[in-house]
This record gives structure tokens, sequence and C-alpha cells, in this order.
């Protein structure tokens, strides 16, 4: 039933779509892990703009689905004047949209952390910027960690939308190799098997991390 | 950027079918998902021999793949073995299927929370397992559920605009119809089709933290 | 390092092959064995099949002006493979109202057609070897060429201009990326899912120029008049209708209708009708 010639035959373009859904999901994750650190430090500022400005990011990028914030880089931005390619617009995409959900992440260990901690910090002399990146940050991040695990392995399934702004991923590559071949189940099952290998691991990895923490806790 | 020329009636018109089916499609999906998901939480709660193990290794599978990928498998690859689905059935049973592998998680999540001494409690004062189970701890943990059931209930929402790929004639699908008519639509378009996709789960949002502060 | 590295995609292979065999456990427990559903359990022809549902369900491109789009101020699919839909119908069932549509896309319609989600498939679909391999034609009812759409004003003006330099956009599962790969080797070609989606990206300025049948390429330049096709076409891309393989006694009538329908002058009124100009008769 399963066609390994597929596999044998198409390797090599199974693991250039393999590897430019890792680069965009590596590219994707740090690139919202600082959006979204910025935006979670907005939302929880004592400037009632910046938090609003935080808030509606969040809100309004949560509640949309990711493909239309990517076809936004892909199909709008070229009206003004910027373009970008499949990838690149894809990747931003996911950047843009993870960012919402790792500031909550974010947010939510910082105020984790209690209060008394960063004021005694402040009473000790030290500035609002010394006080989140020496006492509130590196203790938020130890909470922040099991959830932005899983946003990453989010970003590697999501990743599968640049297939359709044509972003050279698996899903794309396996979309050609099907039309080539008039193989579906064999070239979709070999694809799954590239996903999985990626996801599974992460998976276990961070079940095992979240068990951890909660047992130092 | 045409706003004018991209909001004409015809075109909202067209959008507002592709609604319609988005909104079927998520209804049907959401209770679907929402039966299977806490059928496969429950057995795997109570660690149900044999059966347990198995939905663990489907749900984990599941979980760890993109729904793109499941929708495309499920509409072209399943044929193969000899399942067909129409272009609805096959996206209702990708979403289903895969967000039933969610829920299932949320719904053990919420089971497991439930104290031990309740339910210890309830078996000495003779309730058989099953009724422990349908009187004690599943009101309580469903209580639990309900935020990140509703956020899952919107990700599928959200996730009904990958079954473009399929050809569903839902919202994001005829979005890019009424795009490709002039190269100054897409920004008006998108801009349209994100406001109802956010009002529509914003909504849904808000109504579940008016539920969480009542239940609690 | 080329060691390692080749040390690594040996044992990502390894990896790929044993989380497959897994999952297809998984997918084969629930299966069954039988390798295609269709064919075995119908011991009836289509055809047969056609007539005691009283209807043709027929795939058709939604996305395509000019053979199949879906206009949304009317709500209504029009378009030279709809009336031969419909004119197919009318030759088969007796009434040309007994046609139900299904959209396809160029990487959906094999795969549909194979599942038996559709009768037959009337989509701008080109006939060649290698998709013969996999579904029967019809006699050919449309003569396309492919041919380049751009922006007005671009500096492609024909084949003999796409360098490997260019970028193209081409649709998933046509025929039109084999063709220029074979004539611009090392051409960088970027595929979408559909058409529509292919002219978005076109318009958004991602490639240089959309690739396909110029009867397409037409009903594009007539959506957007900031658009036009350019050069001569550069293959031949005789359209069949596709049918599920070894349905013999379907495609047979359905080449007795094509027949029919061109005897009678209807073939050429629709024709007419979404070309603008007599078929050139060969």
């Amino acid at each position: 039933m399963l066609d390994f010639s597929i596999l044998t035959e198409h390797f090599p373009d199974y693991m250039a779509g393999f590897l430019n859904t890792i680069k965009a999901s590596v590219f994707a994750l740090i690139g919202s892990f600082i959006l979204g650190t910025i935006i979670a430090v907005m939302r929880i500022s004592k400037y009632r703009v910046l938090r609003a400005v935080g808030a509606v990011y969040v809100e309004f990028i949560r509640n949309i689905p990711i493909l239309i914030v990517v076809l936004f880089f892909f199909l709008g931005l070229p009206s003004l004047g910027v373009r970008l390619d499949g990838f690149t617009a894809g990747t931003l995409g996911l950047t843009v949209y993870t960012a919402a959900f790792i500031a909550e992440a974010i947010r939510a260990g910082i105020q984790s952390v209690p209060q008394g901690q960063s004021e005694a910090a402040r009473s000790s002399g030290m500035s609002y910027m010394q006080t989140m990146q020496h006492v509130i940050l590196p203790q938020a991040i130890k909470l922040v960690i099991p959830p932005l695990s899983n946003q990453f392995i989010n970003l590697i399934k999501n990743s599968s939308v640049l297939t359709i702004v044509a972003g050279l991923d698996l899903m794309y590559f396996a979309d050609i190799i099907s039309s080539d071949t008039y193989v579906t189940f064999s070239t979709y099952i070999f694809a799954a098997a590239f996903y999985l290998v990626l996801t599974l691991p992460l998976s276990f990895a961070a079940l095992a991390l979240e068990k951890r923490l909660a047992r130092s806790a | 950027m045409d706003f004018v020329g991209a909001y004409s009636p015809d075109n909202l018109r067209f959008l507002t079918e592709g609604l319609k089916i988005t909104l079927y499609v998520a209804a049907v999906s959401i209770v679907l998902s929402f039966v299977f998901g806490t059928i496969v939480g429950t057995i795997r709660y109570m660690k149900v021999p044999i059966l347990s193990p198995i939905l663990a290794v489907i749900v984990e599978t599941l979980r760890n793949l993109p729904l793109l990928l499941i929708i495309f498998f499920i509409q072209f690859a399943l044929p193969e073995i000899g399942f067909k689905f129409t272009v609805t059935a096959g996206v209702i049973t990708a979403l289903t299927l895969f967000e039933a592998a969610m829920i299932s998680e949320i719904v053990r999540a919420g089971l497991t929370s439930i104290p031990k001494g309740q339910t210890e409690a309830a078996r000495s004062s003779g309730l058989g397992v099953l009724q422990t189970l349908i009187h004690i701890v599943l009101p309580q943990g469903l209580r639990r559920m309900v935020p990140p059931l509703v956020s899952q209930f919107i990700s599928l929402l959200k996730d009904t605009s990958l079954a473009v790929i399929v050809a569903l004639a839902e919202l994001m699908h005829n979005a890019q119809i009424v795009m490709a008519q002039n190269h100054q639509y897409p920004i008006p378009i998108l801009l349209l089709i994100a406001v109802v996709y956010f009002v529509i789960n914003y909504t849904l949002s808000l109504l579940s933290r008016r539920l969480e502060a009542r239940t609690v | 390092m080329k060691k390692r590295s080749k040390k690594m995609s040996s044992a990502l292979l390894a990896g790929i092959v044993s989380v497959t065999a897994l999952l297809s456990a998984c997918t084969s427990t629930g299966g069954g064995t039988s390798a295609s559903g269709g064919s075995t359990d119908a011991a009836a022809s289509q055809l047969d099949a056609i007539k005691e549902r009283g209807t043709l369900v027929v795939g058709v491109k939604y996305d395509t002006k000019l053979f199949g789009l879906k206009d949304p101020a009317s709500g209504d699919v029009e378009g030279f493979d709809i009336d031969m839909a419909h004119a197919l119908a009318k030759s088969i069932l007796g009434d040309e109202s007994k046609v139900e549509l299904k959209e396809v896309t160029s990487k959906t319609r094999i795969p549909m057609l194979n599942n038996g989600d559709i009768d037959m498939v009337i989509a701008t679909m080109t006939i060649t070897d290698a998709r013969k391999k996999e579904v029967d034609f019809s006699d050919v009812y449309f003569q396309a060429g492919q041919s380049l759409l751009v922006k007005k004003g671009s500096s492609i003006t024909g084949i003999d201009d796409v360098t490997a330099d260019t970028t193209i956009m081409a649709a998933k599962g046509a025929t039109s990326i084999d063709n220029i790969e074979a004539k611009v080797p090392g051409v960088k070609v970027l595929q979408f899912d559909n058409y529509q989606d292919a002219f978005n990206a076109l318009k958004a300025g991602q490639g240089d120029a959309l690739t396909t049948d110029d009867a397409i390429l037409y009903g594009m330049a007539a959506q957007d008049p900031n658009y036009e096709v350019v050069g001569e076409p550069f293959s031949d891309e005789p359209y069949g209708i596709a049918i599920k393989k070894g349905e013999t006694t379907l495609v047979e009538a359905v080449n007795k209708g094509l027949a029919d329908l061109k005897s009678d002058g209807q073939y050429n009124e629709i024709y007419k009708k979404w070309i603008g100009k007599e078929p050139v008769t060969n």
C-alpha cells in the first residue's frame, strides 16, 4: 500500500521542504519571542496608551485566522509598495500571529511573580528596567518555557500555510510531488512522518519539562 | 486601495454566502468534536485497558500534525483505501478529528484536576465508578474546562479558513475570488473578513468569560 | 562534516520510515484492503450509474474566466466548460438542466475523479501521456496553446524573453510547469493552489509572468485590463474531458455527444459565445 519509491526518489524535495519548514519555524519563534516580550511589557506598563495598543494587538490577532495575516503580507503589502516573497511573507505572518500568543504567556509569567519582589527591588534602588531585567523576567521565563515550547510546536504545524503563498515549505513540496506522481496517499503519509519527526520529540520534551517544573514549584 | 469597489453589494452578498458555510461547518464540527473529545478524554482519564493506549497514540499523532495536511489527506488520500467524503463532509471530518484530539486533552486535564478525595468519598458512599464519573467528576470538571474549551472552539472557527485548499466555498475561499477582481482589493477584503472573524470570536470569548465568572 | 550530515540524514530517513510504518498501521487497520473503493463494488458502469441517478456530476473550475468562473454577482458558474457540461447532459440524459457542478482545481481534479466524487472533469484539462495512465480522455474538445500573461509594459514580450532569472507563476498540477521548465531550464516557477491565487500573486508583483493556456490567460486579461497576453503560443494544449479509467462506455457516450454537438452547429455557437470567434477547423 505504501509506495516507498516516492520517498527515495523525492527525498531531496522532501528535505528541501523540511529544512525550509524548520527555518521558517525557528525564525518565527525568535521573532515572535522578541515581539511577544515587547507587547507583554506594554500590556503591564503604567501608560494607558501602551496598555491599550498591546491589548488591541493581542485580542485582534488571536481572534483571526493565521491565513489572513499571511495573505496580508503576501497580497496586501504590495499595494502599499512593499513586496515580499512567499517564504518571507509567510514567516513574517507566522511571527506576527504567534507573538500575540507568546505575549499572553509572558504576561501571565510576569504577573505571577509576587508584587512584593518588584517593590523590594525598586526600594533597594533598582530602576524599573533593571527590576524587569534582573528580577522579574528571569523568574517569569521559567514559567513561560512550557507554553513557549507548545507555541513552537504550533509554529511548526502552522508553517504549513506557507504552501498557499508558494512558500517552499514541506507541505508545498508534498503538493508538488503528488501533482507530479499522481500518488496522494504515500506522498502525504511521508510528509506527515516528516512533520512528526519534528513535533513528537518536542511534544514529549515539553511534557517532561512541564512535569519537572511542576515538581520543583 | 479601493474600498468602495471592493465592498460592492454583489461582493458583500457573495462573502455572506461564504460566511454561512463557515458558520455551518464550524458549528457542526464544534458539536462533534466536543462529543468525541469528551468521550476520548474520559476514557483516557479512566485508563481503560487496551482502548486507552490506542487512543493515546491516535491523539498524539493528530495533535502533532498540521491541520492543513489532515484536511488534504482525508479528502484525497483516504479514498485510495476506501473512505470517501464530499468536500463539506471531508472538512468536517478533518476538523472534528483534529479538534477532538485537542479537546480530549483539555477534558483529561480537567478531570484529573478534581481532587482524589472527592472520588474516593463518592465511591465509599456507595456510588459506582460510572455514577461517580457522571455525577461527581464530569460536572465539576466540565465547569473548569469552559475557558480552554471556548478558546479551542475559537481556534476551530479560525481553522475553517484552511479549507480553501480543498476549494470549500467558505468565507476565505470566496474572499480570494473577490480579491482577484482587482489588485486594489486585497487589503480592503482581508480587513473586512478579519473584522468578521474577530467579531464572532471575540463575542465567543466574552461569553466564555461571563460563563466562567458565573460558575466560579 | 560531510560524513556527519550523511549520518544525520540517514538517521532522519530511519526515523521517517519508522514513523510511517506506525502511521500506515493505524490507517490500514480501519481501512480494509481494497485498493480502489469505487471500481470493485461498481459492477455496473459509470454510464448506468449516471442514468440511474438522473444527473451528471461534473468537475469544473470556478476560478477561470471564459471556461468556468463563479460570478459573485449572480452566484452562477459560467463558461465554455459549463456549457459543454449542459450540452453533454442533454445528449446523455436528454435534459440539459440535469447537471451538478462541483469545483475542482488543477491539483484536485484527478483525485476527485478517481475517488468517484465526480463523473467527469471538464476543466481546461490538457490530454497528456502521463495523465492517460491515470484517467481516460474523450476526443479533443478545445485546442489551446500555452502562453504568457504579463503586466502591460513588461519587458517580456514572448517566451524568448524568459530566462533563468525570470519568476513565473503557475498552478499546482498544471502541464504548463513542465513545458516552461523544458523550454527554459532553471526558470523559477512558483506554484499556487488555483489560478486566482496565482493571478493575485502576479498582481502583487510576486513574479514576472503567469503561464498557462492562452484561453485562460485571455480570460484573465479580460478581467483586469492592466494585464495582457504576449507572444505566440509555444505549445499545443488539446483539452479533453477526463473520465475514470476503464469506463469505456461513458467515454463513447461523451465522444458521441461531442460529435453530435459539432455536426449540429451547437459546438460552434458555444465556442463563439465565449471565445468570440469561429473555431479553427483542422
